[in-house]
């Protein structure tokens, strides 16, 4: 009997972790790469770059849009998206089937259509000003990670214990946030996270979306590197990692990431 | 503080499908009557009418005079058990037990001497600080009737409550919530299919059947005299014969049906009618060499205490016992004797 893993299974492994890892490893260290163009390895060691993008006046104040648009749209579709997950599981016996599809179409149609058709129905149609088309649109885009994320917890909840709140005498809503959302909170948790994180990297929705004077951050990370090539991208990028990394953290710290896999 | 349940002429549907028709029923103070029918007979519809969970189309339902069908199902305050037992999983024993009193807006104070004694009576004080994930089936079972119970219900309800539990402990806890019932002197409506359960905590038991009670009594009466041809069925008597009378005289009543003549004690039925159905359980037809009803062994099992057999009739398949020491081989010519306490005369029934 051989003892351990197979040594393919063991290469395997390894060039998946690379795989994941690398990108990441790369744009961290063009991040530090004392040259003006994006190179790999760095060569020298520098963070001017860093230096640079906080200077960039515009990085700063897309940056600032991008989180006000991520925390409106991600406040928004946990309002539509908690309410909607838990109608489907409550009366999944007596609602078609079809509702609960709907919540899906917006994974389903590609974002550069998604993004277009709000331009045509929403900017120009409904001629919204561009800042609440866009958190329309974040919010649209998110639904379907929130509705699924918080129905996957809701599926393991049984509700006669809402029931039983209920007939204890706590009014159905009471019921609801006593009984029903302490025990979804880590797929609440996750739908918050996971849609705060989608909102704040979208390129494709806030491409048609964004307009004159107002943009997000990668919208104005895509508009620089089609005019320079210096490394201040690669040092955004690292910033906005660390930004999520921090996120992560807190979660894990307050809650347990554990929550996030239930 | 019990009060009596009562429900008059109640429907209900779910969409198109009308799943109760014109149910009345009256549960006396202090009482516990039990449902009982196999799943989708209505039982748990007519619990959840009753909890407020669902409206009923028709018929009101009162509980001690006061008609409950306006009011929801929080403002009730009928104590609820489930089968799934629905303990709130993030809650303590404690807190669980207390919600109820919280609810009612009881301080933390005032709450811990009645969530102690709840929790003592169900033999749970030991326990209220853990999770309900960390106790066995029939101790969460225990916890579900503490919460019921402590919030002093004028009614309470108990869907299926022992199904999630393994035999021994089902014997056990029946025990535990009739005595529960009955020491608070609770008003109690209890659903289950099994029949052991129900005859075993009732005082009375509502066989139900397609949304209509088909007999309600005592579980003697109903295990004794059935009212009709599927409620014997329902309580064991598996054969079910239609006759007319032929001839009477002081001792003896002579039925007939196909040719065939069987003669039957008159003291041991009660009253025969002229045309009626003889309801025979296993034990009512003794297999012996002849006399009664003649018939043809076609399958024969053992179970221990005496031998049963499926025998052809000319009025049919019937099932019949024979004893131990004596088996008939299946194919042997047989003649079935009514023993009359096993057997019961019911109305002859429109085809």
């Amino acid at each position: 009997m051989r003892r351990g893993p197979h040594p393919a299974l063991i290469a395997v492994a390894a060039l998946t972790y690379l795989f994941l890892v690398g990108p990441i490893v790369i744009v961290v260290g063009a991040a530090f790469s004392d040259t003006t163009f994006l190179t790999f390895p760095p060569q020298g060691l520098t963070t001017r770059w860093f230096a640079n993008a906080w200077e960039t006046t515009a990085f700063r104040s897309t940056f600032l849009t991008s989180l006000q648009v991520a925390t409106l749209a991600t406040t928004l579709t946990l309002l539509l998206g908690v309410p909607a997950a838990y109608a489907l599981a409550r009366h999944r016996a007596r609602l078609p089937p079809v509702l609960a599809t709907v919540f899906v179409l917006p994974i389903l149609v590609p974002e550069i259509v998604f993004g277009f058709s709000m331009l045509r129905s929403v900017s120009v149609g409904a001629g919204v000003p561009v800042f609440p088309a866009l958190v329309l649109g974040h919010t649209l885009l998110v639904l379907p990670y929130a509705v699924r994320v918080t129905a996957a917890s809701l599926a393991a909840f049984d509700f006669a214990a809402e029931e039983a709140a209920i007939s204890l005498g706590a009014p159905p809503l009471r019921a609801f946030v006593l009984v029903v959302l302490p025990n979804i909170r880590g797929g609440v948790i996750a739908a918050f996270v996971l849609a705060f994180i989608t909102s704040l990297n979208d390129v494709s929705v806030s491409l048609f979306l964004t307009g004159p004077g107002i943009s997000t951050l990668p919208i104005q990370l895509l508009a620089y590197v089609e005019q320079f090539f210096d490394p201040t991208v690669a040092a955004v990028s690292v910033l906005l990692m660390a930004l999520t990394v921090a996120v992560m953290a807190v979660v894990e710290r307050t809650l347990g990431l554990s929550l996030l896999a239930r | 503080m019990s009060e009596p349940l009562e429900l008059a002429g109640v429907g209900a549907a779910y969409g198109e499908a009308r799943v109760l028709h014109d149910l009345s029923l009256r549960v006396e103070a202090g009482e516990l009557v039990s449902l009982l029918g196999a799943s989708g007979c209505g039982k748990t519809t007519t619990l959840r009418l009753v909890a407020g969970f669902l409206a009923p189309t028709d018929g009101t339902i009162r509980l001690g005079g006061r008609d409950l069908t306006p009011l929801p199902a929080h403002r009730r305050g009928i104590g609820l058990v489930f089968q799934s037992y629905a303990l709130f999983p993030h809650l303590t024993v404690a807190e669980n037990v207390g919600f109820g009193l919280r609810q009612r807006g009881l301080g933390r104070a005032a709450r811990r001497p009645r969530v102690e004694g709840a929790l003592e009576r169900v033999g749970l004080a030991p326990l209220s600080d853990r999770l309900p994930a960390a106790l066995s089936g029939g101790q969460r079972q225990r916890v579900a009737l503490a919460r019921a119970l402590v919030i002093e219900p004028p009614l309470l309800m108990l869907d299926e409550p022992l199904s999630n539990l393994d035999a021994r402990l089902r014997v056990e806890m029946r025990v535990e919530i009739r005595r529960l019932q009955r020491a608070q002197g609770a008003t109690a409506l209890y659903v289950t299919h099994d029949q052991e359960e129900a005859f075993s905590i009732s005082d009375r038991v509502a066989i139900m059947e397609a949304g209509r009670i088909r007999q309600l009594d005592a579980p003697e009466t109903l295990y004794r005299r059935p009212a009709d041809a599927f409620v014997a069925r329902f309580v064991g008597f598996e054969t079910i014969l239609p006759l007319s009378v032929a001839a009477r005289d002081a001792a003896t009543v002579t039925a007939e049906a196909g040719g065939v003549r069987l003669s039957l004690p008159r003291d041991a039925l009660g009253p025969v009618p002229d045309r009626f159905a003889l309801a025979a359980r296993p034990e009512g037809l003794r297999v012996g060499a002849d006399g009664g009803l003649p018939g043809r062994v076609d399958m024969r099992t053992y179970l221990g205490r005496a031998y049963q057999y499926r025998c052809d009739t000319p009025l049919g398949p019937v099932v019949a016992e024979g004893p131990p020491d004596r088996p008939v081989e299946p194919g042997a010519a047989v003649g079935l004797a009514p023993v009359p306490e096993h057997c019961c005369v019911l109305p002859r029934e429109a085809p």
